[in-house]
């Protein structure tokens, strides 16, 4: 392990990367969508319309050559249109995730860590999160707000349901972290507490986090979604939420512009679907039993 | 006696949490918005026309809507006064029906959200999880990998997506079933067969979206808890022993394998119900979801509020009686 360490982290990350993309279908299909998904973001810096203006461009055409997925009733090019919401959501999803992994992470060590009455007060406060309803909260925290919201207001509010999952997760690997032998040995070797979490335990939840800020994203773009058909989003900033929010208002289906609607939704459900795939690969990464059991099947 | 202390007290101690949380949290937000509700009010009754309000009669219409709101005195009164309000089940009345109640306008959203909620909660649960054990003990078989695939890939695609998805499908390809309402106009609720058939015709869609996704995530934990009740001592023990195939997949692995997704249907009402909530306005189907677009299209706070505190109220409830039915299942919480 210590010999392992020394080796320079960034090679090491790249060559389990690597390893991840050969021995799992899953995350490699996840993976390099969403690498495509940045890359059409990046693309937005060469967008030859402004994305909050409407009009620039003829309306309702079917994709053609020089509009790839065609214009809407708006007077928008849906392409370069579609590169923004990308980035907008994805920067939601990050404003969401760091909160809540921030949050969530702190109350799971403690929780997990001190143990005791801190720990019962905070899951319970932690499961009192998870239960509660909270679409009908957040649309009248949303309304209460509707002046106010941009991508970062969006982001915090989203938060406030978000952190839960991760502080529950991370507060169960610390409790079979504290038991673990190595933990011991460290302990009576006279390690500090501080650096036995730090340099001892860190190493086995940073992934954990990783796999949850994924999954904080997946969430918390779905939510913008929900939140955008009920008409509660910053709808002049173009998200995946409002492209849908405008092509139903505008009844897009019905008059068969498809490629209006066709367009966030289809993209929505591939990242939807690759996130889940990244997260669930990074999971399985960390189970040493069925990446074993991966290897001797495929390779 | 002990089970009682260790196990029931805490979590009706754990419902008045989840419901003090969650009313304080829709109380204190508003507070903090820099929008005044009564400015707002007062803005939405001069544009309808009264823009000559003398000064007495403004001043009277400012205090009225003061207390109408619950915003009198100091913030602590307020919140005094909040509850004692909540807990006589007074929301004031509804702004865009005014002056219906919205306790009345809620009562009569929440037996369709109610239906297609429990309806949709118990297929989903049963058939996910029968399928989901099943294919967690044949995991190395083909057919259930594939079907982990597929449920895998439908998971995550949020409830508002499957909506649309059986809208294009059903209401544009292949319009079989109404894709909006909850009953036929002009329909009388009777106990006829036309009616009921009518009735379930109309909650199809809406809840098949919901079960689809469902099935997704019951199938997919309930595979990853049987597959790993298989490798349990005492099922090698029972399949060395030749006890019938059935009867181990039945009676040992999928049984034990239930308990933990017991838990987790109280955990997961939250959820399936915001779900609910989307797709009852994306099918128009006139339950509390509908009643919430329409209180946010027009800026109807009070209402809003009413369904927030209904909401938060009914889910805590509703896992709190699955939690406490919890030890008739399983005897080890009874034995403890």
């Amino acid at each position: 392990m210590s010999e392992k360490r020394r080796e320079n982290p960034i090679k090491a990350f790249f060559v389990i990367l690597k390893d991840m993309i050969k021995y799992n279908k899953g995350f490699a299909f996840g993976f390099i969508f969403l690498v495509i998904a940045l890359g059409l973001t990046l693309m937005s810096i060469f967008s030859p319309y402004n994305p909050k203006s409407w009009n620039v461009v003829p309306k309702d055409l079917p994709p053609s050559f020089k509009h790839p997925l065609g214009t809407n009733s708006v007077g928008q090019d849906v392409f370069w249109l579609l590169t923004f919401a990308i980035g907008n959501s994805f920067l939601l999803g990050c404003v969401t995730a760091i909160i809540a992994s921030i949050v969530g992470t702190i109350v799971g060590l403690i929780a997990g860590y001190k143990g005791g009455i801190a720990d019962r007060i905070l899951m319970s406060l932690n499961d009192t999160f998870i239960v509660l309803p909270s679409l009908p909260i957040l649309i009248f925290l949303a309304f209460s707000l509707r002046e106010n919201l941009n991508m970062v207001t969006m982001g915090m509010i989203l938060s406030i349901f978000s952190w839960p999952w991760g502080g529950r997760q991370i507060r169960a690997m610390v409790l079979s972290l504290r038991e673990r032998e190595f933990t011991y040995t460290a302990d009576s070797s006279g390690m500090g507490t501080f650096s036995i979490v730090f340099k001892e335990h860190f190493p086995f939840i940073i992934p954990w986090i990783m796999a949850n800020f994924i999954n904080t994203i997946l969430w918390s773009i779905g939510m913008e979604v929900t939140l955008a058909v009920f008409g509660l989003s910053s709808l002049e900033t173009p998200t995946i939420g409002t492209m849908i929010y405008w092509s139903t208002q505008y009844q897009a289906l019905f008059r068969g512009i498809w490629w209006w609607v066709l367009t966030p939704v289809i993209l929505a459900i591939l990242l939807f679907v690759s996130l889940f795939f990244v997260s669930s690969g990074i999971t399985e990464f960390l189970d040493p039993r069925t990446r074993l059991q991966r290897i001797k099947a495929r390779g | 006696m002990r089970i009682l202390k260790r196990y029931i007290i805490p979590r009706i101690i754990q419902f008045f949490v989840v419901v003090f949380v969650g009313i304080t949290i829709t109380f204190i937000v508003p507070r903090f918005t820099p929008l005044d509700p009564v400015q707002m009010t007062i803005n939405r009754v001069a544009s309808y026309g009264a823009q000559y309000l003398d000064a007495e009669t403004l001043e009277h219409l400012k205090q009225t809507l003061t207390d109408l709101y619950g915003l009198k005195g100091t913030v602590f009164e307020q919140y005094v006064r909040f509850w004692d309000r909540l807990l006589h089940g007074d929301f004031g009345p509804s702004l865009a029906m005014f002056p219906t109640p919205v306790m009345e306008v809620i009562s009569n959203s929440i037996p369709w959200t109610l239906g297609l909620l429990i309806m949709s909660v118990l297929i989903a649960w049963l058939i996910g999880n029968f399928i989901g054990g099943i294919a967690g003990y044949f995991s190395e078989k083909r057919w259930a990998k594939v079907l982990s695939v597929i449920a895998a890939t439908i998971y995550p695609i949020p409830y508002y997506f499957m909506a649309l998805i059986l809208i294009i499908v059903f209401g544009y390809l292949i319009p079989v079933f109404p894709i909006i309402g909850g009953l036929s106009i002009g329909m009388q609720p009777s106990f006829s067969f036309g009616f009921i058939i009518d009735l379930i015709k109309h909650a199809f869609l809406p809840s098949l979206s919901l079960v689809i996704v469902g099935i997704g995530w019951w199938f997919l934990s309930m595979k990853a808890l049987s597959s790993t009740t298989k490798s349990e001592d005492y099922v090698q023990y029972a399949e060395a022993a030749g006890i019938p195939q059935s009867k181990i997949l039945f009676g040992y692995v999928m049984k034990n394998s239930l308990l933990p997704q017991v838990t987790n249907l109280a955990l997961s009402l939250g959820g399936v119900f915001n779900g609910a909530l989307v797709t009852e306005y994306f099918f128009a189907y006139p339950g509390i979801g509908q009643t919430l677009y329409m209180a946010v299209t027009n800026g109807d706070f009070n209402l809003m509020m009413g369904i927030s505190v209904f909401s938060i109220f009914s889910i805590a409830s509703a896992a709190l009686v699955i939690d406490l039915l919890y030890p008739l299942i399983d005897p080890r919480v009874r034995y403890r």
